[in-house]
């Protein structure tokens, strides 16, 4: 009696497992939160385009998708950090690194009375971040933002717990316009922040600013938008305060694109340029330079072509910005060097 | 069982060879079942031997002063694990401080004073608390604890006792006080569900003896019941706590994930299990993992201990209310 | 009567009633929990949870259909890895048990009952993902398989140990064999109570989340189970919840309720069979 409904449950429960395994190439990517809203559409509309294939995306931080890469247990990476000589030496197979977009990170914040966008300058959130700025009315910010009343309350500084490519892009900046910060804490994908808690992935931090008055973050800019966060504006090198968005974006790559080396690792933070958003970078797909699978192999190099065509015009809706044409060209001729 | 002693096969003049005793059937259900409890043993072994091998790197570059260093540098290869340890201790103690008089103090109630039914009725409602899942806790937590904390609780508790080291700094509402807050809820049933039992054992003769020399109903329970009943309780209160050491979801959703130590209750901290859940999937190279993984075997340790301590304690409460007249 | 007297009374009452209090308030507790669980969570509930995969970050529409189905194949594995092993090994520490070897059993039992589930998780991670470089719902299903064993094994134990001795010496002395007498009597007289023990060992396990971080992870779409990353319900509540989008809070809430009723359903049920009364059949 008992048994015969258990038995009759497990053999359905069986039938629908061999139902949902199709004939499919599974593919798996781990790693970074940046990218990770247009990575999901990408993947939802390539498969809707090629049902055969399915890929499956887990959002860890650009460290969990290096981590990952380097056991084996996913087919390709993602990362907003591109991998140091060290990193690559650990992998049996070489990666390559394709960039796919490119973001830009902004400030956001929680600040309950305050309507107007705050302006930052880079040495200031550098001294937010290094503890030195504790307050929101502090002199420094008052400066640059005449006419906002800004409230006397203690910052509340967010950062990043996980291993993430977005914080090694931020603390470069950082580096950058700060010498204090160059020195005392450096750049990397995980320092040791001076102040402040820290968040898991793109979206802890953003979810935790949100729910938290006072609270300031530093994201990739369509975490911010959609969720109708408040972000500031960034002085760049040029001087000029501007916010990221398609355009800030594209111009801070514009020198980038004849620089660009083969491997295609570069830094685009504080790029020159009077429209260039001052904390932009590229992101990196990993992907292995031999792929055995020839099933795999065929579904990843569809998607790169994909990606770099159709997928391009993704980026304007999420507020992400589309690769220079010149680096498109590149990396497709790269694509043939996958074995 | 000393009858099922003498019913076991054991050869006697005239016994049966091995393979006739297998044909009857017992010898096969015994070793079938003794197969079944030794992989028990087995899985354990090999859990051990695991956590052992692959904690190797870490051990062997830091070997014991991996118990007291507190630097917690991913990047440059430096490990420690006492910001995790403080922080286990920190929010256990913390949840038992609130769990303890409130567990108790509901056991007394559900023991002594609630008529039979009430007291059934209330004690199935609160071991139902036992069975919801960590992560539902959490849940719950990150959107009405956690503001509750940072817009009402901390502050009143740093403007009135702000003086102490507990309460100061900034206020996020995630932290270790947070975290000791959800673990208190958590370990609430545990703590009432075995007093209650340890409160029922005691003899009513306790209570009417007591009673009969003019104690008030308070008197009779805290002077003559509770001490009777004081080893279960302390069982409870270390299984309570085991509970806690090991807990991890819950923890990790208000905890804050700060790697420096802190004697402020507002500040972020991580525990050991927390800090596994965060960072194992993403930890790069070969020590780092083994860190996380000799951080496992510490708890691991940790937890069997306390397992042990409450389990004595527990067992002597039986041979407590067995032996006495 | 003196000040003194007066005095005592008065601590007495309030004590007496501090305490009623504190059992006011455990109680009152989870009340509160499923009360907000089912406010926020109902409304979140719709048909797109149950038949959708998840979307994009930022979009809505999406659902947690892989979620609950992963959850139904990983727990369904674990408990065909865990129940039969400590059902058997209950078996054997009831019935068959010498003294040294049965107390080591209970023992380390006890202690695999007392380790916490992320580093059982660690345990399948360095077992079976690190050696099949996959993250799979398999690995996951096995963390959970382990977690039932002993809590299997010494229900198991301890309700076929309060079946009377009488009864097992009265089907030897009918003739049975051992493992007859086991079979026929003791497990069916004591069934509602190691069935009791198997229902709310698996609620346990399907409330799990912290082992199947790193050995089950997430997927975005319906996986096969065996070789594949698979999405589970808490782990989704944990995923959803922690992010910044509305939309997601909405569905860790709903899956929240889903998987809080599923809990309490098998608990409350479990624990209504036993109070049945353990039959013994004269």
């Amino acid at each position: 009696m008992k048994l015969k409904t258990l038995g009759a449950g497990a053999v359905g429960a069986l039938a629908l497992l061999l139902t949902v395994a199709q004939a499919k190439v599974l593919i798996n990517a781990a790693g970074a939160t940046f990218p990770y809203p247009i990575y999901g559409k990408w993947f939802e509309e390539f498969g809707k385009k090629n049902s055969e294939i399915q890929i499956n995306y887990q959002s860890i931080g650009s460290g969990g998708g290096i981590r990952q890469l380097t056991e084996g247990t996913v087919d390709f990476g993602a990362s907003d950090m591109p991998m140091t000589d060290e990193q690559i030496t650990k992998l049996k197979v070489k990666p390559m690194h394709f960039p796919t977009v490119l973001g830009g990170i902004v400030p956001t914040y929680n600040l309950p009375g305050v309507t107007q966008d705050l302006k930052f300058t880079g040495a200031a959130l550098a001294d937010i971040y290094l503890g030195n700025i504790k307050k929101w009315n502090d002199p420094a910010l008052a400066k640059v933002n005449a006419g906002v009343k800004l409230p006397d309350a203690e910052i509340v500084v967010v950062h990043r717990s996980d291993g993430s490519g977005t914080s090694f892009v931020f603390t470069d900046y950082l580096s950058k316009v700060s010498p204090q910060w160059k020195k005392d804490v450096g750049s990397n994908s995980s320092v040791k922040w001076p102040a402040g808690i820290g968040q898991k992935g793109n979206e802890g931090v953003a979810g935790f600013v949100k729910q938290t008055p006072n609270a300031i973050g530093y994201v990739e800019l369509i975490y911010a938008a959609q969720n109708k966060m408040g972000y500031g504006l960034m002085q760049n090198a040029a001087g000029t305060f501007l916010k990221a968005d398609f355009n800030s974006v594209t111009e801070a790559a514009a020198g980038a694109a004849k620089s660009m080396p083969d491997d295609f690792r570069l830094s685009i933070t504080n790029a020159p340029g009077k429209k260039a958003y001052p904390i932009s970078t590229f992101t990196w797909l990993l992907i292995p330079s031999k792929i055995e699978d020839g099933g795999k192999k065929k579904a990843i190099v569809d998607f790169l072509h994909w990606m770099l065509q159709d997928g391009q015009k993704y980026c304007a809706d999420l507020g992400y910005a589309p690769l220079p044409k010149e680096v498109v060209a590149k990396e497709e001729k790269a694509i043939a060097r996958i074995q | 069982m000393a009858t099922s002693a003498t019913l076991r096969a054991h050869p006697g003049p005239g016994a049966r060879s091995f393979f006739s005793r297998l044909a009857t059937g017992d010898e096969i259900a015994r070793l079938l079942t003794l197969a079944f409890a030794s992989l028990i043993l087995l899985l354990t072994v090999a859990l051990v031997w695991q956590l052992w091998i692959n904690s190797a790197p870490a051990r062997h570059k830091f070997g014991l002063s991996f118990l007291v260093s507190s630097d917690w540098d991913p990047v440059n290869g430096q490990f420690g694990s006492l910001p995790f340890i403080y922080g286990t201790v920190i929010t256990s103690a913390l949840a038992l401080l609130i769990a303890v008089p409130l567990g108790v103090g509901a056991a007394i109630f559900l023991a002594e004073l609630a008529p039979p039914k009430t007291s059934s009725i209330f004690t199935f409602f609160i071991e139902l608390l036992a069975a919801v899942p960590s992560v539902i806790y959490g849940l719950l937590a990150i959107f009405t604890l956690v503001p509750l904390m940072r817009d009402h609780v901390e502050p009143f508790l740093k403007t009135t006792l702000g003086f102490l080291p507990f309460f100061k700094g900034t206020i996020l509402g995630v932290g270790y006080l947070t975290a000791g807050m959800i673990l208190a809820l958590m370990t609430l049933p545990f703590i009432i569900s075995i007093s209650r039992e340890a409160l029922l054992e005691v003899p009513t003769e306790q209570r009417e003896a007591a009673l009969a020399l003019g104690a008030t109903r308070w008197e009779s329970t805290w002077q003559a019941v509770l001490p009777w009943a004081r080893l279960g309780i302390f069982g409870s209160i270390f299984l309570g706590l085991a509970r806690a050491l090991g807990e991890t979801m819950a923890v990790t959703m208000v905890i804050g994930n700060g790697t420096a130590i802190s004697a402020s209750l507002f500040a972020p901290g991580y525990t050991i299990a927390s800090v596994i859940a965060n960072e194992f999937a993403e930890a790069t190279g070969d020590l780092y993992p083994s860190a996380l993984v000799a951080l496992g075997l510490v708890l691991f340790l940790l937890t069997i201990v306390i397992n042990a301590l409450a389990r004595l304690l527990i067992i002597a409460t039986a041979r407590q209310g067995s032996s006495h007249p | 009567m003196t000040f003194r007297n007066r005095w005592r009374k008065i601590l007495s009452h309030v004590m007496l009633s501090l305490t009623g209090v504190c059992a006011v308030v455990a109680v009152s507790l989870l009340f509160v929990i499923l009360g907000y669980l089912v406010y926020t969570g109902w409304r979140a509930i719709d048909w797109n949870f149950f038949t959708q995969t998840p979307k994009p970050p930022g979009e809505t529409g999406g659902g947690m259909a892989n979620a609950i189905l992963g959850s139904l194949e990983i727990v369904l594995f674990g408990t065909i890895v865990g129940l039969p092993v400590g059902f058997m090994a209950g078996i054997y520490l009831s019935e068959f048990g010498g003294k040294t070897f049965a107390a080591l059993v209970r023992y380390t039992a006890d202690l695999l009952n007392g380790v916490p589930s992320i580093i059982i998780g660690i345990f399948a991670w360095s077992v079976v993902v690190k050696h099949t470089h996959q993250f799979s719902g398999m690995a996951g299903g096995f963390a959970l398989g382990l977690i039932l064993i002993p809590i299997t094994a010494r229900s198991t134990e301890q309700f076929m140990s309060t079946v009377p001795q009488t009864l097992r010496e009265g089907a030897l002395a009918l003739g049975a064999s051992r493992w007859k007498m086991i079979a026929t009597v003791v497990v069916p007289a004591a069934y509602r109570g190691i069935a009791t023990g198997m229902i709310l060992g698996v609620a346990r396990i399907a409330g799990e989340t912290a082992p199947l971080i790193f050995t089950s992870g997430d997927n975005q779409h319906h996986s096969t189970f065996w070789n594949e990353p698979t999405l589970t319900l808490p782990l989704a509540i944990y995923l959803r919840g922690t992010a910044p989008y509305e939309d997601w809070h909405r569905q860790a809430f709903a899956a929240g309720m889903v998987l809080l009723f599923m809990v309490l359903f098998a608990n409350v049920a479990a624990r209504l069979v036993l109070s049945r009364g353990i039959t013994v059949q004269k």
